[in-house]
């Protein structure tokens, strides 16, 4: 700590102009679409040549946006609950579980994070094709749920190491059956690490393009849309849709800051 | 009740979830696998690594990784350092900067950039303006737009496992070597740079593999131009409905994700504890 006191050396604060320079290159995308998405022109420009609000009230006026948003929200709704269900028993299993082949069930709660989305994309396609599931929201929430299961797992399974397995024991020794110690007593010290499992698995299909663009059909997600607008027109309304998106994000991220066990656990 | 019953619970809790990954994760992906063989047939490996233009696209796909993982090797290292020695409150500041794009979803970012890299986009009006060029600089639908667009995405994986290394060092090594007459180069190059290189190199590890299988930013910023295994695949499977290729492909991608991340799974696990 003592090198603190010196002024920075000259090094240091050329690494800190480089940094300084790098940060604003991660901002630069986020500085530039907020501009364009109150522009006042028909066309993409930069910066804007006025100020109106028109691009929001296309998007809120036009029913195909609204219904794609809709669709997204049922989605995501369905993936968090789902995502935060299966990988909090599935967390439990693996961290006070005793059986044999318990490396084998963290290795496969996990493999979902090491297959590129590109494949998974294909692969449930592939079987969804099959099963006459394409097109279908179901089909959308199923795969994302798969999608999300993995940060489920990681996130509650380090916060359950941290509580002891005594107490469990404890209650259920003072009469409480299993399920109710688990309930009144393991659970209420997870809370933290539920909340961010569901805002983390709400958000991981929120966004999620890859897979959504497989599986949707006609009845797009809003991540479908959006990439379809991109691929197909230059007009402002997607920038607009973009800053709605981003204010979702903020929203549920800072509930979950808020709310959940922070920011840590998320990476 | 015997304390030393054989306790079942953890296993019935975890039968639901396996069963949901058994069907909707393994399942699916192992029928891929196989598709790729049907018939007893490699001729679908085959096409992937004789036909020039597919071995072509699959020596792009790496060439565009490395040049990806190097550029943001370049740019995390200063980042990380400063998130790593700066006063707490610059460095929350810092985080903030990383954080908010990272929590913006891909496509968002990915579409941003169209608006930075156009024609008649910010940077190229700059250039106008500063006399430096004197007509638009092609930066979108090519390898610079897609560069550009990839690193932006992939930083924050290289910025936080050469952090996570760079808290750990202990301040008094590079006290000590001062005090033994080093100059701060020395110090950086000979002490502190050699004890920051796991944490390079999974970092490095880490973006190269997801590198390979990117998508959405060749898809936007390529248009059409940049062709990587990624696009491959959903070409060869939404155009010309080529099952087995697709399916080749998708083996010779997951295969070499797996394989280098089994490989260097050691440093992984014993330097990067972000991921």
């Amino acid at each position: 700590m003592a090198l603190r006191r010196k002024r920075p050396s000259l090094q240091r604060r050329a690494v800190y102009a480089v940094a300084g320079a790098v940060f604003a290159f991660l901002l630069l995308p986020l500085a530039v679409i907020l501009p364009v998405s109150f522009t006042s022109a028909d066309y993409l420009a930069f910066p804007p040549p006025g100020f109106s609000l028109r691009w929001y009230e296309a998007y809120f006026a036009d029913p195909l946006w609204i219904a794609a948003t809709l669709r997204s929200l049922a989605i995501a709704g369905a993936v968090t609950v789902l995502a935060t269900a299966l990988g909090t028993l599935l967390a439990y299993s693996i961290v006070r579980g005793r059986y044999p082949g318990r490396a084998v069930v963290s290795q496969i709660a996990t493999a979902p994070l090491a297959v590129p989305t590109i494949v998974y994309s294909i692969a449930v396609y592939g079987l969804f094709s099959t099963l006459k599931l394409v097109g279908h929201w179901h089909g959308i929430a199923l795969a994302h749920t798969v999608h999300a299961l993995p940060f489920v797992v990681l996130i509650m399974g380090a916060a359950l190491r941290t509580v002891d397995p005594a107490q469990e024991q404890a209650a259920m020794g003072l009469g409480a059956s299993r399920f109710g110690a688990i309930l009144r007593v393991t659970l209420p010290q997870l809370r933290p690490a539920l909340v961010s499992s569901a805002f983390l698995a709400f958000i991981s299909s929120f966004d999620e393009l890859v897979i959504a663009m497989f599986l949707s059909g006609a009845d797009m997600t809003l991540p479908k849309k959006m990439f379809d607008n991109i691929q197909m027109e230059i007009e402002p309304t997607v920038a607009a849709v973009a800053m709605i998106q981003i204010a979702l994000a903020a929203v549920v991220l800072t509930l979950a800051a808020r709310f959940g066990s922070g920011a840590k656990v998320l990476n | 009740m015997s304390a030393r019953r054989r306790d079942l619970g953890p296993l019935a809790a975890g039968a639901l979830p396996l069963l949901f990954l058994g069907v909707l994760f393994l399942f699916p992906v192992l029928r891929l696998l196989l598709t790729s063989v049907e018939g007893g047939s490699l001729a679908a490996f085959e096409k992937a690594a004789t036909d020039a233009l597919y071995v072509g696209v699959l020596i792009d796909t790496v060439k565009l990784s490395l040049i990806v993982a190097a550029i943001c090797l370049a740019l995390a290292y200063p980042v990380a350092y400063f998130l790593a020695t700066a006063s707490r409150l610059w460095a929350a500041i810092g985080f903030g900067c990383l954080l908010l794009p990272f929590w913006t979803s891909i496509l968002v970012r990915t579409y941003a950039w169209t608006i930075v890299l156009g024609r008649n986009g910010l940077v190229n009006r700059l250039l106008l303006d500063l006399g430096i060029a004197t007509g638009p600089v092609p930066l979108l639908n090519n390898e610079i737009g897609v560069v550009v667009g990839m690193v932006h995405v992939l930083l924050p994986y290289m910025v936080f496992p050469i952090y996570a290394v760079m808290l750990r060092i202990d301040r008094d090594l590079a006290a000590a070597a001062e005090g033994l007459g080093a100059t701060p180069w020395r110090v950086f190059t000979r002490v502190y740079f050699p004890l920051t290189l796991p944490g390079a190199f999974a970092g490095s590890v880490l973006v190269f593999v997801i590198a390979l299988g990117f998508f959405i930013t060749p898809a936007i910023l390529g248009g059409g131009r940049v062709i990587t295994i990624g696009l491959l695949i959903e070409q060869q499977v939404r155009q010309f409905l080529d099952w087995p290729f697709a399916a080749a492909l998708s083996a010779l991608l997951l295969a070499a994700a797996l394989l280098i991340q089994g490989t260097f799974q050691r440093v992984l696990r014993g330097e990067a504890r972000w991921h």
